[in-house]
């Protein structure tokens, strides 16, 4: 990766965010490289989920803006029409589709990516489409979620409604992913699985943001590790210099273990 | 839910074989029963038709209009006048129906998908109270307010004259010189019914089916997966919008006869009715639903004292007496009370209706073989 400016796929330009009188987000910039894992850390309440709210177009910053491939993220954007550029997001409380089947889930994300969104597919019959089927049974399998394909995806545990998530995003083949606590409720084995699956789909170019409570995962994977604290970044580097950062250890790393 | 989850090629195919065999043979049926008389059995289809339209809406999205019956009266009042202008075959009624009701859910459906939940229901409403009204007052020159919109002997029909169609007696729905009154007005109506429950088929095993439903259950993940659900709900909108004007232009092929009380709130509450009676986004539900509910309105508001009277008559006087007092206010006029507590019994010990109740019935039939 060269150090152009070229390089970076997200530029967040002095972000401004309050609710009410809570400076929730303030003067924030950060740049992304493209193909790199970039993890914003902080304590509870720091800030972290909001600013990748702003870049779904579910908050609107008061002020700044977030340039992905050159369209501004932050104004005259809807919901879908950031996913239709390339922009995935796991949530931190599983946005599912829980009255259909974990394959079906995967399914749609699949057709809006075979037909774009338009397409109505009104005169088809699903059960004629088996690639695209096939395709998300592999995906399923890739998350070790394939056993229970045809169960609804209500009755899952938070652990897996949170791998069937990420099912979806991958199936999209995203440019930039989000990825809010991606890990959280998971039993340490699947965790690692998950860590190695985003470290296997790092080959793909995509670029990805995650935000982690946990230490383990973040130093897996990150390459360049934002702190964020009351809503101002207060530290970003490499991990190895972010874990001997003073400032940093004081606001959050000291209560964390390593 | 599970009609979308699964479904083969095979099990599709003889639900349909089935389903055609059990309409054309009602007739047969339907005198086991005591409804084997054309007028009803055309209510069955015609009712079964507006309600598997709402539950293309509300079953699959979960989007509950409140006003649906103003496409039932968009597509009578085309229907009939159809009939007036043009020629009193079904075939242009049916055409003409479909085109302006499926025109006026647009409008309507744009307007009201705006909002979700109670506010669209409300917004549905609302249009259908204002099609009522006008309907009644304002528009009388097309609808003929309260008298209702009759077909007269004397209307133009360009296209009968054309051809030196003669009308003798009252005009009545001809589908190429048989007419639509009595069995082949029923057949008619079947044929219709066969074809909307096989577009229903289709739209349910869809790939637009499955992302109605996935609107339904997270519309927030569907925006962020790209689509917008927009669309999607405007158009299974106004498919609905073309079932209910069918089933307003089919009354009318029946009985050439539009009114505005077609359009009033009642009669989309009873619509509502029959979907939730029957299965809420089940295949066949709603037109079990609508079909118990004609039935119900039918034979039980014709039992009157005298036949209750009759029927306990193997009991001794004083009991007899007493069961008829029992029974009396639950059928003749107060049928309404009986189709209560049917509707009570339901959602209370089957929330899905009278197709979980089958359901329930097949698994536990099946346990005990085993």
């Amino acid at each position: 990766m060269s150090d152009n400016d070229d390089s970076y796929i997200l530029e967040i330009i002095g972000v401004n965010k309050t609710f009410g009188g809570l400076k929730a987000l303030s003067n924030i910039n950060l740049k992304v490289k493209e193909g790199s894992t970039h993890a914003i850390i902080g304590p509870n309440g720091a800030g972290k989920s909001t600013l990748l709210n702003t870049c779904i177009a579910k908050l609107v910053p008061d002020s700044g803006s977030i340039i992905f491939a050159g369209r501004d993220l932050a104004h005259g954007i809807t919901p879908h029409g950031i996913n239709q550029i390339g922009v995935s997001r796991v949530f931190q409380t599983p946005e599912i589709f829980p009255k259909l089947s974990l394959l079906h889930n995967v399914m749609i994300p699949a057709f809006a990516k075979r037909d774009g969104f338009f397409r109505f597919n009104l005169f088809k019959w699903l059960r004629d489409e088996k690639k695209l089927k096939d395709e998300a049974m592999s995906y399923l399998d890739n998350l070790g979620l394939s056993d229970s394909a045809e169960v609804h995806a209500g009755s899952l545990s938070r652990g897996d409604k949170r791998r069937l998530e990420l099912a979806m995003c991958l199936i999209q083949h995203p440019k930039l992913l989000l990825l809010d606590e991606p890990t959280a409720g998971m039993a340490r084995h699947d965790t690692n699985r998950t860590i190695e699956l985003l470290k296997d789909i790092r080959e793909d170019g995509m670029t990805r943001i995650i935000i982690e409570h946990d230490m383990h995962v973040v130093f897996s994977l990150a390459d360049r590790i934002s702190v964020l604290a009351q809503g101002a970044i207060i530290a970003e580097d490499e991990p190895e210099a972010i874990k001997g950062h003073p400032g940093v250890r004081e606001a959050y790393l000291g209560s964390a273990e390593i | 839910m599970d009609a979308i989850n699964s479904s083969s090629a095979r099990k599709d195919n003889l639900a349909m074989i089935i389903f055609v065999a059990v309409v054309l043979t009602a007739p047969l049926w339907g005198k086991l029963i005591g409804a084997g008389y054309p007028d009803l059995l055309q209510k069955f289809a015609i009712f079964g038709l507006f309600a598997i339209g709402f539950n293309l809406l509300f079953g699959l999205t979960g989007y509950l209009s409140f006003g649906h019956a103003v496409f039932l009266g968009v597509g009578s009042y085309t229907a009939a006048w159809s009939f007036k202008l043009l020629s009193m075959n079904p075939i242009p009624a049916v055409i003409f129906a479909l085109l302006l009701s499926g025109l006026f859910a647009a409008a309507i459906g744009y307007v009201s998908l705006k909002r979700t939940g109670i506010y669209f229901a409300i917004l549905t409403l609302a249009f259908a109270q204002m099609g009522y009204n006008l309907a009644y007052s304002v528009l009388t020159p097309i609808t003929n307010g309260e008298t209702g919109l009759r077909v007269l002997r004397s209307d133009p029909r360009i296209i009968d004259s054309a051809f030196g169609v003669q009308i003798e007696g009252s005009p009545i729905g001809s589908f190429f010189g048989i007419e639509m009154t009595g069995y082949s007005g029923f057949y008619f109506c079947a044929a219709m019914l066969i074809v909307g429950f096989y577009v229903a088929l289709r739209v349910f095993r869809s790939p637009f089916g499955m992302k109605l439903v996935a609107i339904k259950s997270n519309q927030t993940r569907m925006e962020y997966t790209g689509y917008n659900p927009k669309p999607y709900l405007l158009t299974v909108f106004i498919i609905s919008g073309m079932y209910a004007g069918l089933a307003g232009a089919l009354m009318v092929i029946v009985d050439p006869l539009a009114g505005a009380e077609r359009m009033q709130w009642t009669a989309s509450g009873e619509v509502v009715l029959m979907t939730i009676l029957g299965g809420v986004g089940t295949l066949v539900g709603p037109l079990l639903g609508a079909a118990v509910i004609k039935y119900f309105e039918n034979i039980f508001s014709a039992i009157n004292e005298t036949v209750l009277q009759a029927t306990f008559d193997f009991l001794p006087a004083g009991l007899q007496n007493f069961m008829v007092a029992v029974v009396h206010p639950f059928v003749g006029e107060g049928w309404h009370l009986t189709l209560g507590v049917l509707f009570m019994i339901v959602i209370i010990f089957m929330p899905g209706g009278i197709m979980e109740g089958i359901r329930r019935l097949t698994n536990w039939v099946r346990r005990r073989k085993e």
